[in-house]
């Protein structure tokens, strides 16, 4: 596995680990009343710093491992990796749109900043998670 | 679904008459990784122009002689 698949395999397991945390605890500090009077912000912002370092913790530890096996693959990308990074990016571009789309819609039914601010996140989520399985597959099946 | 390259390639062939060259020397001779390399010669990576132009000159043969494309004939 190429340095750059490892990153991207880091970033989705990430995801999936956070994403139901951020929902467990959202719903725990609503505990049954309105989710708009969580105080959400600190949580998605921690959650999306997290996810960040995360992501970097476990590409970083990944690669030391992978590189003590194949040195040769430890940090190098070529054309290839560049190909499949910008085929993922345009695969995600649609759902970050969506995402921003349903914020307008939110913003112009006035709707609570926590609704908004968590469809802006869950579009960036989902854009991640797909442009994220589009590069896993490009890598297994083949880009061509 | 993956549609599967229709160009063909003869690199494995090229690097076996050329000493059993590695799939590790010709990766690092054309500046891929070796699972790029892999993936061209399993059809799964089309390689840019250039790519293809250093592949063909490591084995100092022309294009032609290491990639070929089936003519609409031949559908």
């Amino acid at each position: 596995m190429v340095y750059q698949e490892r990153n991207t395999w880091s970033g989705l397991v990430v995801l999936v680990v956070a994403i139901p945390i951020y929902v467990v605890m959202v719903l725990q500090r609503a505990g049954g009343g309105p989710l708009e009077e969580v105080d959400w912000a600190p949580l998605m912002l921690g959650l999306i710093g997290g996810g960040i370092v995360g992501t970097i913790v476990v590409s970083i530890v990944w690669g030391i491992l992978a590189g003590m096996r194949d040195p040769e693959t430890a940090g190098r990308s070529d054309q290839r990796d560049r190909e499949i990074a910008r085929m993922g990016d345009q695969v995600g571009l649609a759902f970050s749109a969506i995402g921003g789309l349903g914020a307008i819609v939110l913003c112009a039914l006035e709707a609570d900043p926590f609704w908004i601010a968590n469809t802006v996140y869950f579009g960036f989520a989902l854009a991640a998670f797909v442009g994220g399985i589009a590069r896993v597959i490009a890598y297994r099946r083949g880009l061509v | 679904m993956v549609k599967p390259t229709r160009v063909a390639n003869e690199i494995r062939a090229l690097r076996a008459a050329h000493g059993d060259m590695t799939q590790a020397e010709l990766a690092t001779r054309i500046g891929v990784t070796r699972q790029t390399l892999i993936a061209i010669e399993q059809g799964k990576y089309s390689p840019t122009l250039e790519l293809a132009f250093r592949i063909a000159r490591v084995f100092d043969v022309s294009l032609d002689d290491v990639f070929s494309y089936p003519s609409d004939t031949e559908d």
